[in-house]
């Protein structure tokens, strides 16, 4: 085993080799704190508010507005969750994040900790990435050791915070945050009816805010150089920059970090995938976009996205990165509400026809309109997007999918 | 927060929007809101549901019950609200603001129906052979929605094993809906924590420990999730074959004992509404039925008052006379079979509190293959004893091993309200049509006493009423004989009465205030038991407990659906039949005074009875092996 | 289970409550303790969790069965878990699988003989842009092929 040890990660840490506007600029330990704590509460949400920060994790919700509720909310105990359970097939930029970044995301926590007056920090760190834990374990004590967390944070007197780290265990649902919220309470990781939001009734019951690990390591730069700095990057209503998290067909795959707006197009050159046939955006839950929409830009008004960026190029059929996707989606369901439960199961059934030549177009149709409801009617984020690659790919590569399985086709 | 320890189910389960809406307003005040364009104002907090059913506005539901908490989770329910991307639970969304709601337009319509073809698609089995044919609420919504086919196919084998091993519950997961009622009723209704949702995804489903068979775990038999189960995946163990064998056989003498609840709830089989006796009527139908002798199980519910009271007295007597530290009071009922195997099962060393007397069913078995045996010089192997009872774990109970005291099984067969009528309707006989008819003898005659246990608080009631008259030689002070304290669905309730003036042979109780207690439904048994265990409970003397909610008349045997309105109302009809008997106390009843002249000469709690009508418990434990 | 086996279980139980708490939010750290000690959770071990947090032992036995990684039946020593998701499947999974399968001589889902190791899938374990990748126990081996996968396979005790 001690040689195999050498074996992994090999190829992970390549920060020096990193750059970009926001998030892999320079950055010092702790400064973001110290920052924070020589503001006024309100001057740090009046920041957030201006640099119109959404949510990086995908449902792109004003993160000012989030931590404005809690901070506003009478109750004696409040919670700062960081969703690191990261499972969204095709992203890892939590991963870098996390394994190299540390300082930003757990300083952005401390920073959220002083502004909404809590004094518990969580992170819910998915399994598969248990082996972070004993180095982030070790940063949080050495932030412990030099007063970052702990009693009266850096001197201030009276904020204590702390942060402990819990881990997931296999479900890609528990990045839901309300699951999330259900499985740190120890319970099936299946989503709650909302309203009530976390915002209200968190973790415990108590105001919880819940944001992305990327959303987090943002908040020290943006309390450095505040909000408008932060609005010089992306568009009007994407503000700053956005880490992607690239695989799939190209030379460089990797994290980019990227002001919002640039077109597909831009991003294909940077990583080098020119031949690229299709880009699902989004990972599983995102969207198929094939070569006439390259003009598309990444922003939460256009292709919005968590980060993944998987690519594929000519070589690839895409049924069968559909029908993989579909797998995941039944396979990660939580089985609670009936449409994402038996909906998918529908729905690979369908791929599953396509592939051996046993449709109708009929029944296709049919499937793309439960799809629809599913969209609607589902419980929690994953039912209301595990049919958007069934509906996209089949709309967007319809050509390449039925030209050949049509004369077997029943119709 | 304390709902954390209230509440057991999962936060994603639980309906802690309501009085939250209102904490957080602070208002309480009204909103005006607009549901398919009719303007209404509501109070703040309550959700669309009950919005639109207070409004005779019709909601489909299927994951919802109102005995139980939120899920959300079938999706039937979900309706338009204006401004949101998507639809929303009406079972589930707190009205908090000015909201315009559409429930029937076509997108809401359309996901309805896709959701119930998914559900079908997965639903396996055929309606002509389920038992919930014709009231299943699946099923009503597929014909309210038009579903005119399988569109997105249907499955065509079973796919899970049908799991029959208990007594008293059947486990048919391939008509599994997973709306979750059962795990809610098992783990909050009645907190026994047996059904739970396993695994995940496509391959959830609803599930014991380890996936055992139900015989071998924790289950106390109530039956209340097969009451409120919306489809036939969980039924009742019907013995209603072996019986019509019975009936048939011309060597066998059948018996049959109706007990107070299934007669006011038997009507609700036939199309009458909820609180409808039909005692009457059901002796007729029994008797053309082929039965050979129908008794009243009131008969010896007023056998169990005499047992039950006397050990009660003689526990006081112990405890205050002979200062016996030995004696464990508040002495507990154990009528409830659903109860006592809780209590063995969850505070097997608190046994010693539950009163060794048996239920009124076992003790009319014991009654009959041996009293009746004798004096009707029937051999005893030859009596088929049939129990027709509200409730699910008596088919369990009736299974004990040790109850056999007669020397043959006390109790054959244990039958449900709901299998009793399937049965009447199987001979075609229209029961609320029947002419009225009586008890047979030699137990032809039963008190309003007996009458009442079939409610939460009766059994309190009936012994009270023999208990105070014993000790003081006067009636129960209270107006009609009526005891309000006892009466009504609260969840747990007590009261006192003094003894004064007592006769001689119980001039040690005099000035005693005596306490008791009445709780129905397991959870609300569990927190009686919290008490006691935190030593709450050591001034009071006596503690009824049902298993079900509401009592009998809530039992897991009773006609589907049930609600709250539903039991209050049987219960009435029992109270309203109850006030109408010219004898209301058990030891004024004629022939418990003949039986103890007769057969059990040495008295309540003498040997013959502690033979024949007492039992002993099993320590069961919370764990298995 | 025999007896000094149970009071192990029963004094690691209680160790773990007295650690995090007696809560239901303790549950799942407990479980993976549990897990990592034992490679999975027994009844014994389920019923004992159940009784120290004061729950029921089917919903111990209900979060156990949701999560993936949480396991009610005896396990390799190790856990080789491939990923299955389509990076890495576009990047050969579908060959390491067959190798690791001749190599070990089980299917996916199954555990050797000897209860070395236990193959599974696994998906997206958030190494796509090292692709194709394995998780072994807690530690990730990136940029796989056949003949490496079935080198580490074969060098994990």
């Amino acid at each position: 085993m001690q040689n195999l040890k050498r074996n992994k990660m090999n190829t992970v840490f390549e920060k020096q080799n990193r750059s970009g506007p926001i998030l892999f600029s320079k950055y010092d330990e702790g400064s973001g704190i110290e920052k924070a704590l020589s503001m006024d509460r309100n001057e740090i949400l009046n920041e957030l508010r201006d640099s119109k920060l959404k949510g990086r994790g995908g449902a792109g919700f004003p993160t000012s507005s989030k931590w404005m509720i809690v901070a506003a909310a009478n109750d004696e105990k409040k919670y700062v969750i960081c969703n690191a359970d990261e499972g969204e097939p095709g992203t890892f930029k939590d991963r870098v994040l996390l394994s190299e970044y540390p300082e930003l995301v757990f300083d952005g926590m401390t920073i959220a900790g002083f502004t909404i007056g809590a004094e518990e920090g969580i992170v819910y760190l998915r399994g598969e990435y248990t082996y972070m834990l004993s180095y982030l374990e070790s940063y949080l004590e050495k932030m412990r050791q030099s007063g970052r967390l702990g009693k009266n944070v850096l001197g201030k007197e009276g904020f204590n915070f702390d942060i402990i780290i819990r881990l997931g265990s296999g479900a890609y649902v528990c990045g839901e945050e309300t699951a999330l919220i259900e499985s740190l309470e120890g319970y099936r990781g299946e989503p709650r009816n909302r309203p009530p939001y976390p915002v209200n009734t968190g973790f415990m019951g108590h105001p919880t805010i819940v944001n992305n690990v990327e959303t987090f390591a943002l908040i020290p730069h943006i309390v450095l150089k505040g909000g408008t700095w932060f609005c010089e990057n992306g568009t009007d209503r994407s503000t700053g920059s956005k880490l992607f998290s690239v695989s799939g067909d190209c030379e460089n795959p990797g994290v980019y970090e990227l002001p919002w707006g640039t077109t597909i197009k831009e991003l294909l050159a940077i990583v080098g995938a020119e031949n690229a046939k299709a880009v699902q955006v989004g990972g599983a839950s995102g969207v198929c976009i094939g070569k006439k929409d390259f003009n598309r830009s990444l922003a939460y008004e256009d292709a919005a996205t968590g980060g993944s960026i998987m690519i594929f190029n000519d070589s690839r059929n895409m049924l069968q990165i559909l029908k993989s996707f579909m797998e995941f989606f039944v396979e990660e369901s939580c089985g609670q509400c009936t449409p994402c439960r038996i909906g998918n199961v529908k729905l690979l059934e369908g791929v599953e026809m396509i592939e051996k030549g046993e449709f109708t177009f009929e029944y296709i149709e049919k499937l793309k309109d439960l799809g629809r409801t599913m969209q609607i009617a589902s419980k929690c984020g994953l039912g209301q997007t595990s049919p958007n690659p069934f509906i996209s790919t089949l709309e967007n590569f319809k050509e390449e999918i039925f030209k050949s399985k049509a004369e077997g086709a029943l119709t | 927060m304390n709902t954390q320890t209230e509440l057991r189910s999962p936060m994603s389960q639980r309906p802690h929007i309501i009085s939250k809406a209102k904490d957080r307003t602070g208002i309480g005040a009204n909103v005006g809101i607009e549901v398919n364009g009719e303007k209404l104002s509501v109070p703040m907090g309550k959700t669309i549901l009950e919005i639109c059913r207070e409004n005779n506005v019709h909601i489909p539901t299927l994951c919802y019950h109102e005995d139980l908490c939120i899920a959300g989770n079938c999706r039937m329910c979900v309706v338009e609200v204006e401004g949101m991307k998507t639809l929303q639970a009406a079972c589930a969304f707190p009205v908090t603001g000015p909201v315009k709601i559409r429930t029937f337009s076509n997108k809401v319509r359309k996901a309805r129906k896709h959701i119930l073809d998914l559900l079908l698609s997965e639903h396996y089995g055929e309606c002509y052979s389920c038992v919930r044919n014709n009231n299943c609420e699946l099923q009503s919504l597929a014909k309210e929605y038009g579903v005119d086919g399988y569109e997105f196919g249907h499955v065509c084998e079973s796919r899970f094993e049908i799991d029959k091993t208990s007594h008293a519950v059947v486990r048919d997961m391939d008509k599994c809906i997973l709306c979750r009622r059962c795990v809610r009723t098992c783990i909050d209704l009645q907190e026994v924590g047996v059904l739970e949702a396993i695994y995940r995804g496509y391959d959830t489903m609803i599930g014991t420990f380890m996936d055992k068979p139900l015989a071998d775990v924790i289950c106390i038999n109530c039956g209340q999730c097969i009451n409120r189960c919306p489809t036939g995946a969980l039924h009742a163990n019907d013995p209603s074959d072996d019986i019509w064998k019975a009936i048939e056989d011309p060597s066998k003498h059948v018996v049959i004992q109706t007990a107070p609840s299934p007669r006011a709830a038997i009507g609700e089989e036939f199309g009458l509404p909820p609180g409808t006796s039909m005692t009457g009527q059901l002796n007729t139908a029994i008797r053309r039925m082929g039965f050979d002798r129908v008794f009243d199980t009131n008969f010896s519910a007023d056998l169990t008052i005499m047992e039950e009271g006397t050990e009660l007295l003689n526990r006081l007597k112990s405890a205050i006379v002979d200062k016996d530290k030995s004696v464990m009071l508040p002495q507990f009922t154990s009528c409830s079979p659903g109860w006592v195997k809780f209590i063995e099962h969850f505070y097997p060393e608190h046994l010693n509190y539950l009163s060794s007397a048996k239920s009124p069913q076992q003790m009319f078995g014991a009654v009959i293959k041996t009293f009746y045996a004798k004096e009707q010089n029937i051999d005893p192997k030859d009596i088929v004893t049939v129990a027709v009872m509200p409730c699910a774990a008596k088919k369990f109970e009736c299974n004990r091993p040790e109850m056999n005291s007669s020397g043959y099984k006390d109790v054959d067969y244990g039958l449900t309200t709901r299998e009793l009528a399937k049965m009447i309707r199987e001979t075609g006989l229209v029961l609320p049509e029947l002419p009225k008819s009586n008890f047979d003898e030699p137990f032809g005659e039963a008190s309003g006493a007996g009458l009442i246990f079939g409610a939460t608080g009766g059994v309190m009631e009936a012994a009270l009423r023999t208990v105070y008259e014993l000790v003081t030689g006067r009636q129960v002070p209270f107006k009609n004989l009526n005891i309000e304290a006892c009466r009504g669905m609260e969840g747990i309730k007590q009261a006192s009465v003094k003894l004064e003036n007592c006769v001689e042979q119980f001039s040690f109780l005099e000035g005693v205030e005596l306490k008791f207690m009445v709780a129905h439904g397991t959870a609300n048994a569990k927190t009686v038991m919290e008490m006691l265990l935190k030593g709450e409970l050591s001034d009071f003397h006596f503690i009824e407990i049902m298993g079900c909610p509401g009592g009998c008349i809530g039992g897991g045997g009773q006609p589907i659906p049930t609600s709250e309105l539903i039991r209050k109302l049987r219960a009435k009809a029992i109270y309203d039949e109850e006030a109408s008997l010219p004898v209301r106390k058990s030891h004024e009843n004629p022939r418990i005074k003949y039986i103890y002249e007769k057969f059990l000469t040495d008295g309540p709690c003498g040997k013959l009875s502690h033979k024949l009508l007492h039992t002993h418990y099993q320590k069961r434990g919370k764990f298995i092996s | 289970m025999l007896v000094y086996e149970k009071n192990a279980v029963s004094e690691l139980v209680s160790d773990l409550t007295e650690k995090y708490g007696k809560k239901r939010s303790s549950l799942l750290p407990i479980l993976q303790e549990i897990q990592q000690r034992y490679n999975y959770i027994s009844d014994f071990a389920q019923q004992e969790v159940a009784r120290m947090l004061d729950i029921h032992p089917v919903e111990v036995y209900g979060v156990i069965s949701f999560y993936a990684f949480l396991y009610d039946k005896p396990r390799g020593r190790n856990i080789v878990r491939l990923c299955k998701t389509i990076i890495c499947d576009l990047a050969g999974t579908k060959a390491i699988a067959d190798a690791v399968k001749r190599e070990l001589g089980i299917e996916f889902g199954d555990t050797t003989k000897d209860g070395r190791v236990t193959l599974e899938y696994a998906n997206c374990i958030g190494m796509c842009d090292h692709s194709p990748a394995m998780l072994v126990n807690d530690h990730v081996f990136t940029g796989l092929d056949p003949e490496t996968a079935c080198k580490i396979l074969r060098e994990i005790k």
